[in-house]
């Protein structure tokens, strides 16, 4: 089942979530790319119903891209994360409200500090130093609970990502096969293998 | 008197008949100056910057806007009318995207920044767009530059080079004579600021260049590299005035042993006597005219 961590560090925020597209019981595919880049300095990892996901996704980026040209400057992570939540709140008071989670992480540049918001789609916002969605984040927060360490170097982080995973693999029935990690810091976004 | 007023009436009538339309191109003839020249892969935007005020802050005034990541845009008229469109055309932009997963074309930009401006033509209650626009952009996965012009009727063009704007018409016609194809950017660069030197007296401070040149990559230059080549072309200038000088020297030097031989002692050259006699027509037919006026009054 859909699972997605993230985690903030000394500078830089990992964000990672599971390939699989699912339909009921049957996986359709294990390379699909939950996390979007929706500027240059952010990241945004989706789960839940798929047509939705890939729907709000997609308007989030083009939106915060049309801020991005129309002011020359793109949206802090904190701003970008407050205008994702209300996007969602209205939606659940809507007809057809979207059925998205979000864990987004950023890098504020004008302060040089690592952000990470956990949203989910009754438009619940918290910022949190590490944060899951899914069945994942059953096995995986008393994991980073213990072992999260907000100094920690890429290296270190990448390490404490991977005992949340094996976890996840190890005990949970329905456990995802693979991940895509990506990271953000001063330097903008790059994916990593793990 | 009867025949004047009647005159003015139909002045009048002439006025009134004069489109919203006509007043919207006034309004762009009167914006400063802007000129879009294509090369060979590379595409320039020049505008005329007004000079900022003593205790403005310079970074507000831009007349040259991004549409998307590969389009831009630069405009000559009213400054709040090319803001309004050019949100429009951003939103467009990105709505695109979304729709459609791609970027926009510049053919499919301009159509429809073209299409808007039509609009505002035909419907009841609003008035024209007062501006002209010039888009330059690369298409995706392309290399052809491409520099289109819009105008208040909603008229769309593609073209080589071309200027809109306060004497645009000196400017397109500096530009026919002096552009060639395939022009490398420096060479682009350099005709764009050419072009606007024949109408911008104030030289490198009131210019503003943006150059783009492939897919996504702009930059504007600054005051030092425009300054660099206003004193590039000012140096040319100079050298061609001082070819000029002495070729005309040489010449008149020749014409005048030539005059001296054949008309010795003749009083006053022919130019003058051609001075003296347009004076005379004047004078006389300023006469007429108010012996025409008078007359008209009895």
């Amino acid at each position: 089942m859909e699972t997605s961590f993230a985690i903030t560090g000394k500078g830089y925020v990992l964000v990672a979530s599971d390939t699989t597209a699912a339909r009921s019981i049957v996986k359709m595919k294990t390379d699909e790319d939950k996390i979007k880049v929706i500027s240059p300095h952010l990241l945004m990892a989706y789960s839940g119903e798929p047509g939705d996901t890939i729907q709000f996704a997609e308007y989030v980026e083009r939106n915060l891209r049309l801020f991005h040209i129309r002011n020359n400057y793109a949206l802090r992570p904190s701003a970008a994360a407050s205008w994702i939540r209300r996007s969602l709140a209205q939606s659940l008071r809507s007809r057809k409200p979207y059925s998205v989670n979000l864990m987004l992480g950023g890098f504020d540049v004008t302060t040089d500090t690592p952000h990470l918001y956990w949203v989910d789609y009754l438009g619940t916002m918290t910022e949190v130093p590490f944060g899951a969605h899914g069945y994942g984040a059953y096995f995986g927060l008393s994991l980073l609970d213990r072992y999260h360490n907000p100094e920690a170097t890429l290296e270190e982080g990448i390490e404490t990502l991977k005992r949340c995973i094996n976890e996840v693999s190890k005990r949970l029935v329905v456990s995802p096969e693979k991940y895509k990690v990506k990271v953000v810091d001063k330097d903008g976004t790059r994916e990593i293998e793990l | 008197m009867r025949l004047m007023k009647s005159c003015l009436k139909s002045v009048c009538a002439l006025g009134a008949l004069q489109s919203s339309v006509e007043y919207a191109l006034e309004a762009v003839r009167k914006g400063t100056c802007a000129v879009g020249v294509r090369g060979k892969d590379v595409v320039v935007l020049g505008v005329e910057k007004k000079s900022v005020l003593q205790l403005q802050d310079p970074r507000t005034v831009r007349k040259v806007a991004m549409l998307d990541d590969h389009v831009c845009l630069a405009f000559a008229g009213l400054t709040a009318d090319g803001r309004v469109l050019i949100d429009k055309a951003r939103i467009e932009c990105q709505s695109h995207r979304l729709t459609v997963e791609d970027p926009v074309t510049v053919e499919y930009i301009t159509r429809h920044i073209a299409g808007i401006q039509q609009r505002y033509t035909q419907s009841g209650g609003v008035r024209p767009f007062g501006i002209s626009t010039l888009i330059v952009g690369f298409d995706p996965h392309d290399t052809k530059p491409h520099l289109y012009m819009t105008e208040p009727s909603g008229i769309y063009s593609a073209w080589k080079a071309n200027a809109i704007g306060r004497s645009s018409k000196t400017v397109r016609e500096f530009l026919e004579k002096n552009h060639k194809d395939d022009l490398s950017r420096e060479e682009s660069i350099k005709l764009a600021v050419k072009s606007l030197l024949e109408v911008v007296q104030t030289g490198a401070k009131n210019i503003e260049i943006s150059v783009m040149e492939s897919y996504g990559k702009i930059t504007n230059l600054d005051l030092a590299q425009i300054e660099a080549i206003v004193a590039e072309i000012e140096r040319e200038k100079e050298a061609e005035a001082e070819r000029k000088r002495s070729r005309l020297a040489a010449t008149a030097a020749g014409q005048a042993s030539m005059t001296s031989r054949t008309t010795e002692g003749g009083s006053g050259s022919s130019s003058e006597i051609n001075v003296l006699l347009v004076l005379r027509f004047e004078s006389f037919e300023i006469v007429y005219k108010e012996q025409k006026l008078l007359r008209s009054y009895r």
